[in-house]
């Protein structure tokens, strides 16, 4: 399938929960809110047609002050990169987070590199996963104070760290 | 009472050490605590991030056409394979195509960039496996690669060599000879490397069996590149969605099957190999023409242009001042690199820097079930199985 058609899949599919849908260049995406996020991935890996049985990359992105952009009723977007291996198609999933009081499902039951892809949004901007069994920062340091890709986090702002981290097993070795 | 035909169970507990940031058997900054059990690995911890360097916001910061010798900061053993996925991930932005003289060339320098980095994959590997001979060998090669691409950009290790639309320099005469050359000899040293090592008794009792990833660990954990292709699935994006017409090159994707650390040593050779094939295809196919697109909202105009007309002096400085300008949109773009899945996320908001570059570096999926892989094991298999994954610090952390 193209990625439209995709895109015309999910949207019969899922009506007025699809807050958002965008194409550009052969490539399709839709938006949806987090409380139909699991859903709609759950739906796309299980179904014959689309088959998306990878997740390839978890990545945010912050729109605050994006130009002409004053319809975007959220400030954080989270993309899931989806590609099926069986069908050699790829389609990709958003959630629009207003702001970091509202949790996005994790997703790491479903795919284990959710994981630390999760971690990692969650380090750059502060999005919390719900139900993320080791939700801690992974690039940036444990002192770090703010969420670096932020726009409004300056580029050239620098802190002070001197702690250097001391446990870091997990109870069970599945959430390293 | 002890009588002596009991032995009282000596009490133990587990011990938890460090491995890294500073090993030298870690290949980078990456630290792992362990668990140990005597010397078996019954809990492990990985933490990344020693190398982060803010890299996707600077990209955030800067133009389009100055994030090409970050990305060759990606995977610095490969480092064309990154600069060459940046620009077609911007080229796929843009919506423009690349002259085939270009392509060509960056099947080249990809190849070539995918044979040094599973060289040095494999000679240090290999020296952790106490072999040191081979280390040599494929050390040796790959200066003479670098030689070749010093002749051709002028730069050895962070070349810079490819542009948004095209390539930056064509490359000079007799080149291709010596390439060909090159090539011929660095496939004999993988034979004779592949001869030191493939039914050498030490050497298997060190990797066969060690470190599996199996199928369904790969798929769960989206690992590519040689990590999955040795566990058994042929995927590749140089074949299942092919670029720079990789479709006209014959090349096999070679697999094994049990995802061991023996596995992913054979899988790289071969897929030096079929680099060499490439390699030599497209020199014999690659015909004269242009290196860059001709659109001078993207290229720079050539050098006579810009010092002898008033056109061609304003382009060049609305480029350098003012940048290349895609439209809104966003892209994600995927190649093959040396480790894997390559992926760009690009999201622009048509000024001259992107709104936000996320990259999918193929090494922060295929380590991040390294904890798994070698829970159970020795610690010795753990450093046979970490350096056997490639991982490369620099595209892990960014």
């Amino acid at each position: 399938m193209t990625e439209s058609d995709i895109l015309a899949k999910v949207k019969a599919r899922f009506g007025a929960r699809v807050l958002a849908e965008y194409s550009f260049r052969g490539q399709s995406a839709v938006t949806v809110a987090p409380e139909t996020l699991r859903e709609i991935l759950v739906f796309l890996r299980d179904d014959a047609e689309t088959a998306f049985d990878w997740l390839m990359d978890v990545g945010g992105v912050d729109y605050l002050g994006y130009p002409d952009d004053d319809d975007r009723e959220w400030r954080f977007e989270v993309a899931y990169q989806l590609y099926s291996m069986k069908l050699n198609h790829r389609f990709r999933v958003k959630v629009g987070v207003p702001d970091d009081s509202v949790e996005v499902p994790s997703v790491w039951d479903l795919w284990a590199i959710a994981n630390w892809e999760e971690r990692e949004v969650y380090d750059m901007y502060g999005i919390r996963f719900a139900g993320h069994p080791n939700l801690r920062r992974i690039l940036c340091h444990d002192e770090f104070v703010g969420h670096a890709l932020r726009k409004d986090y300056p580029i050239n702002k620098r802190q002070k760290l001197s702690q250097p981290s001391e446990i870091i097993l997990c109870e069970k070795v599945e959430w390293a | 009472m002890n009588d002596g035909t009991h032995v009282q169970p000596i009490p133990t507990e587990l011990l938890t050490i460090n491995m890294g940031p500073a090993h030298p058997a870690t290949h980078g900054t990456l630290r792992l605590q362990l668990q140990l059990d005597g010397e078996t690995i019954v809990n492990c911890g990985a933490e990344i991030g020693y190398l982060h360097r803010g890299y996707e916001k600077q990209c955030e910061n800067t133009f389009y056409q100055l994030v090409i010798p970050y990305a060759e900061r990606l995977n610095y053993m490969g480092p064309v394979n990154n600069s060459n996925a940046w620009c077609h991930a911007c080229e796929q932005l843009l919506g423009i195509d690349v002259p085939a003289r270009a392509q060509a060339l960056r099947v080249i320098t990809s190849e070539m960039g995918r044979i040094i980095d599973h060289a040095v994959c494999m000679g240090t590997n290999l020296v952790d496996l106490g072999a040191l001979t081979n280390f040599w060998y494929m050390y040796n090669y790959r200066e003479k690669i670098y030689d070749l691409y010093e002749e051709l950009t002028g730069a050895r290790m962070m070349v810079n060599y490819p542009r948004i639309g095209g390539v930056s320099m064509d490359a000079p005469d007799g080149w291709f000879e010596s390439l060909l050359k090159v090539v011929d000899e660095m496939a004999e040293a993988v034979g004779e490397v592949r001869a030191l090592i493939q039914r050498n008794r030490i050497f298997m009792d060190r990797t066969v069996g060690v470190g599996v990833i199996t199928k369904e660990l790969a798929v769960s954990h989206s690992v590519t590149g040689p990590c999955l292709r040795a566990a058994g699935i042929p995927y590749d994006v140089r074949k299942t969605q092919p670029y720079w017409g990789y479709e006209n090159y014959q090349f096999d994707v070679p697999t094994a099957e049990n995802g061991d650390t023996y596995d992913r040593f054979m899988v790289r050779f071969a897929e030096m190999e079929q680099s060499v094939r490439i390699i030599k295809q497209a020199v014999a196919k690659i015909a004269p023409g242009p290196i860059m697109v001709e659109d001078h909202l993207v290229a720079l105009p050539p050098k006579d242009k810009v010092y002898n007309t008033m056109e061609g002096l304003i382009n060049h400085f609305k480029l350098i001042m003012h940048g290349i300008r895609p439209p809104k949109g966003e892209i994600y773009s995927a190649t093959e690199g040396g480790c894997g899945e390559l992926g760009f996320y690009i999201v622009s908001d048509g000024s001259p820097s992107a709104w936000r570059v996320r990259i999918r570096p193929p090494c922060f999926a295929n380590y991040s079930l390294f904890p798994k892989i070698i829970t159970g094991g020795m610690v010795a298999d753990a450093v046979a199985a970490l350096g056997s994954i490639n991982v490369i610090a620099g595209e892990l952390d960014r």
